[in-house]
């Protein structure tokens, strides 16, 4: 999209899907707040500015750009902004996790949710999946862009290694990643855990055009995703290394591992409302 | 009767490169991916004529189950290309995630598979990739016994919907299936007889043929069934021919455990309890050998099935 995005607008709907997320998860008893209010900013500009994309959904995606999420357990971002972009009935979101949902605990194909191209969760395959969308979007001669998200305790596995290869070699340059670079995985901080030492210079060397952005900061993710957009198409993929906060917007949840999957309970969730602003209405 | 005979030998795996070649001329839809083994898999005759179409990964399997998933979202048909070693136990949560519970149209076709490797020893012989497969949800399982019959299993496969897996092998076979008509999840009576069913795939089912050959010299009458497809398993034709011959004799180069002779059992112990004998790896690994040094060794030779056959005609009520 070409028009200036309204950031006022689109805090609203992150502050809203905010909403929806803890709510999501404080209903089922079960989920992953952390990694999902990090990274609501980032999908609601992506849904709600930088994708060509219709809601009526063709899984084909022809001439619309594609979305992956490889870090599968943040999925309650994920259907949230998928409702609020009119994917399915915002009211659905209500069967997160429960029997006989499409809002399977992790991303599914399988129940057929309007907007999910692919099953998710066991980490390591997103990217693999994204660049053989984008390839085939190539072969095609389809000009619209891939993106895909991953976790940064996700890099852990070697299968993106192997995807990061296969990128560069084969100039994959309509696949935009990011990484969600909040460094906590479920176990305490990721540096701690297993280093992944200098990220950037590791995307660099396998050949990557590295971008860094603050993706906690509507201003600035939809900038870097507008540029990383500009920095395609130039015979390289391109990987936006995004920081944020793991529990960005609720302030007893901030910066902390302990919310990687754990729900609130019913005083943390009217705490947590109390922090995020009612905006386009509850579900 | 029918009997068959050989006038050529050829590889399982050529079989595959020649269907490969053939439907990517009639399908332009058909993508192939290979993890460094394009010369083993056979597949250059595809990659010289389709060079946009053909996907070299290197040594990266996991990503190339990734890339192929990938891949059927806009309506390609990905066939995938390594040893099932590698096309299997290397990468079966990538298959299972991102292909049999999306139910992704991906072809994984290995080769290699079982003891016929032969030299290479255990490392690269799998004998669990069957059962691995069979497992997964919606997983079709195709296991065919000699080159022209690979052949049309793979061609088959541009027409059939789902993620399916297609087994061959490396060792030079008799070709014995010519002009037979292949279809999918329709099991392939070859030889008909009374006394005993032989439920074969692969490699044995040849192995079960010259066994035939032996027994009917005995007075002893064989219903030589080719189970090519493990799943979706052909029930009606297992459960007329036992109907018939109130016992089986299944031969598989496999474990004895998930295979082939597993599926029969359950169909058997379900609907029509019948004695039963195994021609399959008893629950060990493999080793360096020639192909038929191997087969005998482990029991899985004409002579082992003959075994078989005489062992279960006692058991017969």
């Amino acid at each position: 999209m070409s028009q200036t995005a309204d950031i006022p607008q689109l805090k609203k709907i992150a502050s809203q899907v905010r909403r929806d997320i803890v709510r999501m998860v404080h209903a089922c008893q079960s989920g992953h707040p952390g990694g999902s209010l990090g990274c609501t900013d980032f999908f609601v500009a992506l849904y709600f500015h930088i994708l060509k994309h219709d809601p009526k959904f063709n899984m084909k995606a022809e001439g619309e750009d594609m979305f992956f999420l490889s870090n599968g357990h943040i999925s309650p971002v994920w259907y949230s902004v998928l409702a609020r972009s009119g994917y399915f009935d915002v009211k659905e979101l209500a069967t997160f996790r429960q029997l006989n949902s499409r809002l399977q605990g992790h991303p599914a194909t399988h129940e057929h949710l309007p907007g999910i191209r692919i099953a998710s969760g066991s980490l390591g395959q997103g990217l693999s999946v994204a660049l053989g969308a984008a390839q085939a979007k190539k072969l095609a001669g389809d000009d619209r862009f891939v993106f895909v998200l991953m976790g940064d305790g996700e890099l852990q596995e070697g299968q993106v290694w192997e995807a990061a290869m296969y990128a560069a070699h084969n100039k994959m340059d309509n696949v935009i990643a990011s990484i969600d670079y909040n460094g906590q995985q479920i176990d305490g901080p990721v540096n701690k855990i297993l280093s992944l030492l200098d990220l950037k210079a590791k995307w660099e060397a396998f050949g990557w055009e590295v971008i860094d952005s603050n993706g906690n900061n509507m201003d600035e993710i939809v900038k870097a995703l507008e540029f990383a957009k500009t920095q395609a198409k130039k015979g390289k993929p391109v990987m936006n290394l995004m920081k944020t906060e793991m529990g960005f917007g609720v302030d007893y949840m901030v910066g902390s591992h302990k919310w990687h999957g754990v729900a609130p309970n019913d005083d943390e969730l009217a705490k947590a409302l109390a922090q995020l602003e009612l905006t386009l209405g509850d579900y | 009767m029918t009997k068959f005979t050989f006038t050529e030998k050829k590889d399982t795996r050529s079989g595959f490169g020649v269907g490969l070649h053939e439907l990517g001329k009639e399908n332009g839809s058909v993508v192939a991916l290979c993890a460094d083994l394009t010369g083993s898999l056979k597949m250059d005759a595809f990659k010289k004529e389709f060079p946009e179409r053909f996907y070299q990964v290197g040594i990266a399997e996991a990503n190339m189950m990734g890339l192929a998933a990938g891949m059927t979202i806009s309506g390609k048909i990905p066939f995938t290309g390594t040893f099932a070693n590698f096309s299997t136990g290397r990468v079966y949560d990538q298959i299972r995630q991102s292909i049999a519970y999306s139910g992704k149209n991906v072809k994984i076709c290995a080769s290699h598979a079982g003891l016929t490797l032969g030299e290479d020893g255990a490392t690269h012989q799998i004998l669990e990739d069957i059962g691995m497969m069979k497992m997964l949800p919606g997983m079709t399982v195709i296991v065919p016994c000699d080159h022209d019959q690979t052949k049309a299993a793979t061609i088959a496969l541009g027409s059939h919907v789902g993620p399916t897996y297609l087994r061959f092998g490396r060792p030079s076979w008799p070709i014995f299936t010519t002009g037979r008509p292949f279809t999918i999840g329709k099991a392939d009576k070859m030889i008909e007889g009374k006394d005993v069913t032989i439920f074969a795939c692969g490699h044995l089912v040849w192995n079960a043929i010259e066994a035939e050959a032996v027994l009917a010299e005995k007075g002893i009458s064989v219903e030589l069934i080719n189970i090519h497809t493990i799943k979706p398993l052909d029930v009606e034709a297992v459960l007329a021919s036992v109907e018939k011959t109130r016992c089986v004799v299944t031969c598989e180069e496999h474990q004895i455990n998930g295979g082939l002779g597993d599926s029969i059992a359950q169909v058997l112990s379900r609907f029509n309890p019948t004695p039963i004998e195994m021609v399959a790896v008893n629950d060990s690994f493999g080793e360096s050998g020639t192909p038929t040094q191997l087969l005998k060794k482990y029991g899985l030779g004409p002579e082992n099935i003959v075994a078989a056959v005489e062992k279960v005609l006692k058991r017969k009520k």
